[in-house]
């Protein structure tokens, strides 16, 4: 499979995750989103890895899932934070910073 | 400095100590009376001082630097004494002189901060004068110019709770600095052109025919333009009248011997320059026999006895302007001399039955002569004075005028002159017949005035018959015209008085009848009018350039202001629209970042290198 | 050692305000009794420097140098010539009678003396500055304060919104006294960017290597960049100094401001942006001057006439008095247009003048306004009899604003006209002085309104001025018919700094 393939899967899973950031209300549903960008990211480092027999890119994907991992966890904790206090996780209920 | 600089800088500087005193040290000047004692020392120092001059006939220019600059002062102030001044300056001190003491009876009733008020601008009046007719240059000139302005504007409005003294006195201030702006331009012109305001070094150069410049003409027009306003000349004559407002004493130092004279004093001290533009002398006659022919018509329709006066002073004063423009200066000189004397009779006497009846109107007078023999005997010297009767005063000086308007060949303002002839000594004898003579009104017991006010009349009729007797012997600077000039002018004054006579002593012509027959009908609509100029005038500046005025207000708050505030507005109106990109909502930033990371990728991809 | 007057002049103010803020909180009278000191000191500075100012040499005296940035060439340099003496003496003139005009403000007076005390360093800074930066470092200072002070202490008026930006005054609270603070700052902050602008211009243009004036005055710029610096100059020195149409923020200004602010701010600050224009503008930049100087004039013009009507259809005393500084600002500029000796003479001579005229007037102005409580004309009448010192105080400023003679007023505008006929466009003189008929209508209507007449039946309780009031009334008169009457007190010291400013010019 040539590589264009694998960058163009690579395309479409970002522009899925980006359409679920944008879309969706639910903040764990956001969150998802995210990790498909972050997956779509991963999947580019790793191809032009193997198709450029530079091992940088495996380097830096595993730096990528590590932050991921982070992330993960501390969204996830300000979510239930926020539904403590809110009682919602719905994005558009929540603009406290609104100018 | 030797005395024939100094003596004249102590006549000067008299006045001009009692108006530091009093403006500066308060409880003299409230003292009143206190403060009129002051100031009438001072001038009568003054006059003393003015005698000595005049009477040693000094002649003199002393000047020291005023505005320095690096190539010689531009302006320098200083003393001219010559015979044209002194005279002058004896006149300005007597008069003041005898006005001051007069006040002291005429505003007895005055509180005395007022009174001390009065005599602190009489004081500062008296030296402005002085320091206008001893100036040896245009600018100092104007300096007093603008400052017997000053007086006339404060002194008009002596009694300022009063809106018609108070519009009086704006007004008088207004027209003449109509005249005034073109008296400035015209110096500085001047000044551009030869670098210099002084009178010496401009004679000298026109003595020299070193004076060709440009549009010289036109400056000494514009340098006339002063004298029309100061001077009462047609058009800018109107606040002549009004100015009556102010107290009788005013009106006699002020409105008619001095500070109205100072226009026909500068057109005859710059006499030299006139000379060389005679277009404008030409002008300058014809405005003058017009003023004095219009001013006389006015007259005979006034009911106000001050007002009757101060159209004739306009009316004389357009004789004077009339004889500098024919080219006889010293005629013009002669009868402001004359002039200023019995004038001034004539006020006070004025004044001394306006103080008795408390009236100006002369239809609510009436057999005042016998109530009042001195006042009456005083006031007709004045009046055949003014009449031109021979061997009084007025007759020398205004034959003179008339001869020199005549050999000048000015034919259209001769007539002009002679008819007037006629007229002022019909009005002047209307008045005369009205107040002192026929019925007495029933109320009111008038009588001759306090000693304080009759001695200044009777000094002023004194002096009126001896300076006419002196003109008579001697052959003082006086013309003689055409053999039929003295006749025809005694007819012409007969004539007048006759007339007068016949219509209000006698009763056999009846004024509304004659005022009703063409061409008097025209005349007297129109004079009672007073030609529309005052409301012209009123017009001009009420609707004209208040009006205008308001317009511009309300464009500057309006629109450019407005503009300002639009640019504002709508930031602040932008700041509120902006606002909303701050949504609060996350997923919005999220969207704009996007947004704008697809953008710079096009640009980057597509953007031409 | 030699005293650095300058420098003593320049900061007393600002350790007067210090002192007040720090030892005199809440003791009233302790406040303005340092304020008198410290200004007082400045005053007998200013005035020991007048007597003491070499009259025949020409170039700057009382010279002050302390290196601050070596490196880009910024040092605290001070110096007086003819021009900014005579200002430096009106500054101190202005702000000694503006102590005692504030005497009764109560609201929080130790903030308000030690705000309007920082502002006069600002001032003198301003005008004895030799170096561009620390020129402008003084600028700021004069301006800021002004927003605190207007907006705190001022006076609220009442505009009603017509026309067709009606809605932008609704909007943006035309007449408040916080929006006269705001714009006044705002409008005069926009005026120093240009400035900023062309003193970084010259700056680089000269390599970069020293903000001092005296090193800048020997390059020679090139004739683009002095056209447009000059025109730079002109539109931000101009903003303040009220040149038309960027005049606006100087009647809401003005009106809203206690008095003491009104009084050094037409008294003194327009001038600041006259003296800008002269001293960098014209100082600099020859040839820019030489070019511009049509525009310079004819705005000048429009100020004069335009200023004086809008005076004349104000129905609001301080208005009255704000139109006639933008007014009589058009003969400071005409006269320094004029390109003259006699006319930038007169120029700098108005400068002094009509300081300490318009001084006069905005102190008396608030002394009516305290009496009376209003600034309505229409409702006046009659005051001539109850404050009779006030009356006159009133007719000599008056007199002096339409420049009758024996005033200082007269002196100046006889210099323009005779700088304005000398000029390269002598139509220049015929509106000036038609200028001088305008104001004598609309400033004789006013006293005439305001004194004269019968007394008004609005009014009851007025009284004249008292005690310390009289302190600037008194002062101001006499400085204004002393310089009337013996012009030569100002005029000699000043040639000596028009005379080579203008040899420069006109050898273009």
């Amino acid at each position: 499979m040539s590589l264009t393939a694998y960058l163009t899967l690579a395309a479409l899973v970002f522009a899925i995750g980006l359409f679920g950031v944008l879309t969706r209300r639910n903040a764990i549903g956001i969150l998802l989103g995210i990790e498909l960008m972050f997956n779509a990211v991963n999947i580019n480092l790793v191809a032009f890895a193997r198709f450029h027999g530079d091992l940088l890119g495996l380097v830096f994907t595993l730096f990528t899932i590590a932050i991921t991992v982070a992330e993960v966890a501390v969204g996830l904790a300000i979510v239930i934070v926020i539904f403590r206090v809110r009682r919602t996780v719905e994005a558009d209920r929540l603009d406290l910073l609104r100018g | 400095m030797d005395a024939t600089v100094w003596l004249p800088v102590l006549v000067l500087g008299l006045p001009f100590a009692s108006f530091v005193l009093l403006a500066v040290v308060a409880p003299l000047r409230r003292a009143g009376r206190a403060a009129g004692a002051v100031s009438i020392a001072a001038i009568a120092a003054a006059f003393l001082g003015a005698v000595l001059v005049w009477s040693v006939g000094f002649t003199r220019e002393a000047t020291w630097t005023w505005i320095p600059a690096d190539d010689g002062p531009t302006a320098t102030v200083g003393v001219l004494v010559d015979p044209l001044a002194n005279a002058m300056l004896v006149l300005v001190t007597l008069v003041s002189l005898l006005v001051q003491i007069y006040s002291l009876a005429y505003l007895h009733d005055e509180r005395p901060p007022s009174l001390g008020r009065y005599y602190t601008f009489q004081s500062l009046f008296a030296f402005s004068m002085l320091g206008l007719v001893l100036s040896p240059s245009f600018i100092q000139m104007f300096v007093f110019w603008e400052l017997v302005g000053l007086c006339s504007y404060l002194l008009i409005g002596y009694w300022y709770a009063r809106p018609t003294a108070a519009r009086a006195a704006v007004k008088a201030f207004w027209i003449t600095k109509l005249g005034d702006l073109g008296f400035v331009i015209g110096i500085v012109m001047l000044w551009a052109a030869t670098d210099t305001f002084e009178f010496r070094v401009l004679f000298a150069l026109a003595q020299e025919h070193a004076l060709a410049i440009e549009g010289l003409g036109t400056i000494m027009f514009l340098i006339y333009l002063g004298a029309v306003g100061k001077s009462a000349q047609f058009p800018l004559h109107v606040w002549l009248p009004d100015a009556m407002e102010g107290p009788t004493p005013v009106s006699a130092l002020i409105h008619a011997a001095t500070m109205v004279t100072a226009g026909v004093f500068m057109v005859t001290r710059a006499q030299p320059l006139f000379a060389l533009v005679p277009d404008v002398l030409a002008l300058i006659g014809w405005v003058g026999a017009f003023t004095a022919l219009l001013a006389a018509t006015m007259a005979c329709v006034e009911s106000d006895i001050k007002r009757v006066l101060a159209y004739s002073t306009v009316s004389q004063l357009g004789y004077m302007m009339a004889a500098a423009g024919a080219g006889a200066p010293d005629a013009g000189f002669l009868h402001l001399l004359t002039h200023g004397l019995f004038k001034a009779l004539l006020f006070l006497g004025a004044g001394a039955v306006i103080h008795a009846v408390g009236t100006n109107d002369i239809f609510r007078m009436g057999g005042l002569f016998r109530a009042m023999p001195q006042t009456g005997v005083v006031f007709i010297v004045g009046t055949l004075a003014l009449a031109g009767f021979p061997p009084l005063a007025g007759f020398f000086s205004k034959e003179a005028i008339l001869a020199g308007v005549w050999e000048a060949d000015m034919t259209g303002p001769f007539l002009m002159l002679a008819l007037t002839v006629l007229l002022t000594a019909f009005y002047m004898f209307r008045v005369v017949f009205l107040t002192f003579f026929g019925r007495a009104p029933a109320a009111g017991h008038p009588h001759d005035p306090s000693w304080t006010m009759r001695a200044p009349l009777w000094v002023l009729a004194a002096l009126t018959v001896l300076v006419g007797l002196r003109l008579a012997l001697g052959d003082v600077g006086a013309h003689h015209g055409p053999g039929w000039l003295a006749p025809l002018s005694v007819a012409a004054a007969l004539g007048g008085i006759a007339l007068a006579w016949a219509t209000y002593q006698r009763g056999v012509v009846d004024p509304g009848g004659l005022a009703a027959t063409f061409p008097f009908s025209v005349v007297d609509l129109l004079a009672r009018r007073r030609y529309g100029l005052d409301t012209l005038y009123a017009g001009l500046y009420r609707g004209f350039l208040l009006g205008f005025s308001r317009l511009i207000g309300w464009i500057d708050r309006y629109l450019v202001d407005g503009v300002l505030n639009f640019l504002s507005a709508w930031t602040l109106r932008g700041g509120d629209l902006l606002r909303h990109i701050q949504s609060g909502h996350a997923q919005d930033y999220v969207y704009g970042v996007a947004f704008g990371v697809l953008l710079l990728f096009v640009w980057s991809q597509w953007w031409p290198r | 050692m030699t005293v650095p007057v300058l420098s003593l002049i320049t900061w007393s103010p600002f350790a007067g305000a210090l002192l007040i803020m720090f030892t005199a909180r809440y003791r009233p009278l302790a406040v303005r009794l340092i304020a008198v000191a410290t200004t007082g000191v400045s005053m007998v500075g200013a005035l020991w420097l007048y007597a003491v100012y070499d009259r025949d040499a020409a170039g700057f005296q009382f010279y002050e140098k302390v290196p601050l940035v070596p490196p880009l060439g910024i040092s605290y340099e001070l110096g007086v010539d003819g021009i900014s003496l005579l200002l430096v003496l009106l500054t101190a003139v202005i702000i000694f009678a503006g102590v005692f005009a504030s005497w009764t403000v109560t609201v929080r007076s130790q903030e308000f003396y030690a705000l309007l005390l920082a502002l006069v360093t600002g001032v003198f800074g301003v005008f004895v500055a030799l170096d561009l930066f620390v020129f402008f470092l003084f600028y700021e200072l004069a301006v800021l304060p002004m927003y605190l002070l207007i907006g705190v202490w001022g006076s609220s008026g009442e505009i009603r919104p017509r026309g067709i930006f009606a809605w932008a005054y609704r909007e943006t609270g035309v007449g408040t006294k916080e929006y006269a603070a705001m714009k006044l700052t705002l409008y005069l902050l926009f005026g120093s960017a240009f400035i900023l602008v062309g003193i970084f211009a010259l700056y680089v243009n000269a390599g970069a290597s020293s903000f001092s004036f005296v090193d800048l005055e020997g390059v020679s710029f090139a004739p683009a960049v002095q056209r447009w610096v000059f025109l730079a100059f002109y539109v931000g020195f101009g903003v303040l100094a009220g040149i038309w149409p960027l005049h606006t923020w100087s009647p809401d200004g003005h009106a809203s401001a206690p008095t003491a602010v009104s009084m050094l701010h037409a008294g003194v600050l327009m001038k600041l942006g006259a003296y800008g224009v002269v001293r960098l503008g014209m100082g600099l930049l020859p040839s820019g001057a030489v070019e511009l100087a049509w525009l310079m004039g004819t705005i000048a013009c429009v100020n004069i006439v335009y200023g004086a009507l809008s005076a004349m259809a104000q129905t609001d005393l301080k208005y009255v008095i704000a139109y006639s500084s933008v007014s009589h600002m058009g003969i400071v500029m005409l006269g320094a247009a004029t390109l003259t000796e006699t006319g930038l003479n007169g120029s700098v001579f108005q400068m002094f003048a009509h300081g300490v005229m318009t001084g006069l007037f905005f102190a008396l102005v608030g002394l009516v306004y305290e009496k009376a409580h209003s600034r309505e004309i229409g409702k006046m009448g009659g005051f001539g009899a109850v404050m009779p010192g006030i009356a006159t105080a009133f007719t000599m400023g008056s007199l002096s604003s339409l420049g009758l003679p024996a005033t200082a007023g007269f002196i100046a505008e006889l210099l323009t006209f005779l700088g304005a006929w000398r000029s390269d466009h002598r139509w220049w003189l015929f509106p000036a002085v038609a200028g001088t008929f305008l104001t004598a209508v609309y400033v004789l209507r006013v006293a005439k309104q305001i004194f004269w007449g019968p007394p008004s039946p609005h009014f009851q309780h007025l009284e004249d001025a008292r005690g310390p009031e009289w302190v600037a009334l008194v002062l101001l008169v006499t400085v204004l018919v002393l310089f009337g009457m013996v012009p030569g007190l100002a005029i000699a010291p000043v040639d000596t700094a028009t005379l080579p400013l203008l040899a420069r010019i006109v050898g273009f």
